[in-house]
């Protein structure tokens, strides 16, 4: 949790020459390990972060509204990755629930893409999240995150997402480093294996 | 993940904070406020990840919480989320003192330069610094 009334930072501060910052967005149901993968790569230690909504599942833009007895906060939680001396990447986890979904354009507007992870226990609670991205058109793949227990193959768990086999399917272990790490570096391949494509219709 | 109801354990933070205003009058403020020169703080990019640095050492008589973000961002650039987190500030909240320390010129923004626009993929010499970045982790 963070700190209530310190307003302290934790971790090491960004290079001053830092001036552009990324973000990708790793996407899943509650308890797929989400916090776990950004705690996993980022070089702070995982923050969370609340914006306001109504209970209605409707973000506002008028702190006025707060006082409304109508609105709670939805808390996501983030990590940092300095890439060089100018870039910053940061990672956010969203929940995919339905009614979470009004943080789309404060997640998603202006980020690389995004990662669904996968509890197979829970499939159902992907499909939701899936949708929305191939809806919006927001470049993803899908990581299975391998917990202890049973195992079923990565074609049983396409066909159980629906998913379309241009969308890269993996299998990570959200508590390691390197691991997460190349969960990432998927992402980015993908994302430039859809450029050539763009370019070779 | 988790919702809670608003200020469970200080229910006066955020009206005091905002001193209550509306978006609308906010920005009236911020005109009085603002200084000849100074950028209009409604034309600022506040993205979660744009990155706020502090200009200048924060002057007596500031709001303790504007006050915060100057002291926040006094070695380094922090990103808006990171000083929401900090503050312990609904993201909204944020925004709106953001404005009011541009208004004033007391902090610089960085907005996300690289960003994709919508629709777009992000371009591949980002990709490539992106890749560099994460195989050197």
């Amino acid at each position: 949790m963070v700190q209530r009334a310190a307003a302290v930072r934790s971790g090491p501060p960004l290079r001053a020459t830092v001036g552009d910052a990324l973000k990708i967005v790793i996407v899943g149901g509650f308890g797929a390990g989400k916090t776990t993968l950004v705690g996993a790569v980022s070089e702070i230690p995982p923050l969370s972060t609340e914006e306001i909504m109504t209970t209605a599942g409707v973000g506002i833009d008028d702190p006025a509204a707060v006082a409304d007895k109508n609105t709670t906060t939805v808390a996501f939680d983030f990590g940092r990755i300095t890439l060089n001396d100018r870039q910053v990447l940061y990672l956010f986890g969203a929940p995919g629930q339905q009614r979470f979904w009004f943080l789309w354009d404060q997640l998603f507007g202006g980020s690389l893409g995004a990662v669904v992870l996968v509890d197979t226990r829970r499939i159902a609670d992907s499909w939701y999240a899936i949708d929305r991205l191939e809806h919006h058109g927001m470049p993803f793949i899908v990581a299975v995150n391998r917990f202890d227990g049973p195992r079923p193959p990565l074609a049983r768990v396409r066909q159980a997402l629906d998913l379309s086999p241009r969308i890269p399917l993996i299998e990570c272990d959200a508590r390691a480093r390197r691991s997460a790490k190349h969960v990432l570096i998927d992402l980015v391949a993908h994302l430039t294996d859809l450029h050539s494509a763009e370019r070779t219709p | 993940m988790n919702t809670r109801q608003v200020g469970g354990e200080d229910p006066d933070r955020l009206y005091i904070v905002t001193g209550g205003r509306l978006v609308a009058r906010a920005a009236a403020h911020q005109d009085a406020l603002r200084r000849d020169g100074a950028p209009n703080p409604r034309d600022a990019v506040l993205d979660l990840v744009t990155l706020v640095v502090g200009v200048g050492v924060p002057p007596p008589g500031l709001p303790t919480e504007h006050a915060a973000i100057l002291r926040l961002c006094s070695d380094g650039p922090l990103s808006l989320a990171e000083l929401s987190s900090y503050l312990a500030l609904p993201v909204t909240v944020v925004k709106l003192l953001l404005r009011d320390l541009l208004a004033v010129g007391r902090i610089a923004v960085r907005p996300p330069v690289s960003a994709p626009a919508p629709d777009r993929l992000p371009d591949l010499e980002t990709l490539k610094q992106v890749l560099v970045g994460l195989q050197n982790l």
